[in-house]
């Protein structure tokens, strides 16, 4: 068990720079998620923690000794790959049990500890299965024991889920967060789910183009999103984002419509209404041209356009909802509260 | 998925599979046909008729102290070529499957011996190790060496085994190197991780994920040092000196074609086919057992 701490880390193929320094410290038991689009360099930065690639610039320390020239084997991790990795030609047993081998450890520790792990995954019954013979959520669990059986400093996972099911990957999703709280091993998760992110991580770090936008917890996250990026991202369906000029209290949108805002500020700006967070209100000043309900059951999702103008726009309203043939205009209303201002320019939170 | 044709009637098919058939035909089930029932008797010496021995000429094959030795000659012969012309060849493609730049090159260069037919090659190094002019037979008398295949069994020996498997190695290194390529990238991370290093990790991890390919290998090589190999013997010692590199193969050539003797020529051939038939079968049933696919 150890933390963890990046320090302007960089990456850089030939001259293409594709990680620009990220910087972050983790606590020892922390579960942190990296998310992010595809081709953003999360799975990158991970394997530079793991030693598959090199660090071009920067530091990577576990437990407070600098890794950058040590081996994967001389780390003190364990990484679960997104294909899972597992050894083919060996039977789950022997997939457990091959590090230790190697690391020489006595037969009766290494059968012990295969053992454990079997019992903590209910593998114990395909412990002599080859990993063709299992299924994806029991394959996914054999990678899952071939790194605690290491009983490693650190837990790197690179998109574990991803090859999963949409039902079995919710109920692995629980398993591995409960086992880590329960091991209480540092752990690094790459996905580029933002729900798996918002409900496995103690922290996330949102990344995109190469830069960590946003550190923070979930809530933060959501609550606060530093930047345009981490606040469409972060949240389904997406924030709406709506140019509008900010004065005297008001906050007056492209279509003419002003809203009652509580920034002092007098900018043009972007403004985030988060669809969840509009409110259904005959006399609401954010007017939505309905184009397509989405019944999902517990809520409906209304998108449309904003009214005058063609900026799409997305509400989500509870329960069942549904369109009349020849909709007019539905008005929403937003508590002021909940509005995110962002510079027009470089995309920051606006406090 | 896999495509299935049906087709209609049997016209078109037979018509498709009718060159194979006849190549097959002409080519192997007839001459093979034609050794089996020649085996049964033994010509006169001008070839105008033939008495019928029954096995007469197995018998008499089987009591011979020179044929019974050519069995030994082609197991050790067989053995050696497929490993110098295996090992090498998986030696070369782990090398070169962790090349980064330059890779293409390198496996360009290391397919053209392949491009070279045997008794040419067999030519080759004739040359190189010729005991009057050969560049390397005179190297090695420089280092005091008195390299002479002519005379010296072993020597013989070695030299038409480079020369079989010289070429082979390039057809190995192809198979072994498409292999490798296909070993999944994070297994091999995996095994990093969990603690392996390079060459634990190829014992471990690598070299039984090649198993399908070393299987189809070695079943090929044994088939091709059995059989191909004639034109480098025939090249370089000729199945001498006394014999010691007179393989199966060879002897029935010299037999039939250079002692005139056909009937024993052909019960050698057939006796060759079982053999060959009987290792396959083997191989397919023993060691494949064993092969992770």
């Amino acid at each position: 068990m150890a933390d963890l701490s990046l320090e302007d880390v960089k990456k850089r193929f030939g001259n293409t720079e594709v990680i620009h320094g990220v910087s972050t410290d983790i606590k020892d038991g922390e579960f942190i998620v990296i998310v992010g689009p595809s081709g953003c360099g999360k799975s990158t930065l991970l394997r530079m923690v793991a030693g598959l690639e090199s660090v071009s610039d920067g530091e990577i320390r576990i437990g407070g000794v600098r890794v950058n020239e040590k081996e994967p084997m001389d780390r003190d991790i364990a990484m679960v790959f997104q294909n899972y990795a597992l050894y083919p030609h060996m039977s789950v047993r022997q997939n457990m049990a091959y590090g230790l081998k190697i690391a020489k450890k006595p037969q009766a520790e290494i059968d012990k500890r295969v053992a454990d792990a079997a019992r903590l995954l209910q593998l114990e019954e395909y412990l002599d299965r080859k990993p063709k013979q299992l299924s994806g959520g029991q394959r996914q669990r054999v990678a899952m024991g071939r790194a605690i059986v290491r009983e490693p400093s650190v837990f790197l996972f690179d998109e574990p889920l991803s090859n999963l099911d949409a039902k079995l990957r919710v109920q692995m999703r629980l398993e591995i967060k409960e086992l880590q709280s329960r091991l209480g091993i540092t752990s690094l998760y790459v996905t580029h789910d933002q729900v798996e992110a918002m409900t496995m991580a103690d922290r996330m770090i949102v990344m995109n183009g190469g830069v960590a936008e946003q550190i923070g917890t979930p809530l933060e996250v959501y609550e606060t999103p530093q930047t345009l990026f981490a606040a469409q991202f972060i949240g389904s369906p997406a924030m709406n984002i709506l140019n509008a000029e900010l004065k005297g209290g008001k906050a007056k949108l492209e279509n003419g419509a002003s809203l009652t805002c509580k920034s002092k500020l007098e900018i043009e700006a972007k403004i985030g209404l988060r669809p969840e967070h509009l409110t259904l209100n005959p006399k609401g000043k954010i007017e939505l041209m309905p184009l397509l309900a989405e019944p999902l059951g517990a809520n409906t999702l209304i998108h449309g356009k904003l009214k005058n103008s063609s900026i799409p726009l997305t509400a989500s309203v509870p329960g069942v909802y549904e369109l009349e043939e020849k909709s007019d205009a539905i008005g929403f209303s937003i508590d002021p509260n909940n509005l995110h201002f962002f510079d027009a320019e470089s995309g920051h939170r606006i406090s | 998925m896999e495509k299935r044709v049906t087709f209609r009637g049997w016209g078109l098919p037979l018509l498709l599979v009718f060159p194979q058939i006849l190549i097959s035909g002409v080519f192997f089930f007839y001459p093979a046909a034609q050794a089996i029932w020649q085996s049964l008797f033994i010509p006169d010496p001008f070839g105008l008729s033939a008495q019928f021995v029954g096995l007469g000429n197995f018998e008499f094959l089987f009591s011979d102290r020179f044929y019974r030795s050519s069995f030994i000659t082609t197991a050790v012969f067989s053995t050696l070529v497929t490993l110098v012309s295996m090992v090498p060849a998986l030696f070369l493609a782990v090398l070169a499957d962790r090349l980064i730049k330059g890779a293409g090159t390198y496996r360009t260069m290391l397919i053209w011996p392949y491009a070279v037919a045997p008794a040419v090659a067999g030519v080759l190094w004739l040359f190189m190790f010729n005991t009057r002019v050969g560049v390397v037979s005179w190297y090695l008398a420089q280092l005091a060496y008195d390299w002479n295949h002519v005379l010296n069994d072993g020597e013989a020996m070695g030299l038409v085994v480079v020369a079989s498997a010289w070429g082979r190695i390039s057809y190995n290194f192809l198979f072994f190197f498409a292999a490798l390529q296909s070993v999944p990238k994070s297994v091999i991370e995996a095994a990093a991780i969990d603690g392996a290093r390079f060459w634990k990790r190829f014992f471990t991890i690598v070299l039984p994920l090649l198993s399908p390919t070393t299987f189809f290998l070695l079943v090929v090589n044994i088939v091709y040092s059995f059989f191909e190999t004639f034109g480098v013997i025939h090249t370089i010692t000729a199945g001498g000196p006394q014999q010691a590199t007179t393989i199966l193969v060879y002897k029935v050539f010299s037999d039939g074609f250079v002692g005139q003797d056909l009937g024993s020529s052909a019960a050698q051939s057939v006796v060759l086919l079982v053999v060959v038939g009987a290792l396959t079968v083997i191989q397919f049933k023993y060691v494949e057992k064993r092969v992770h696919y």
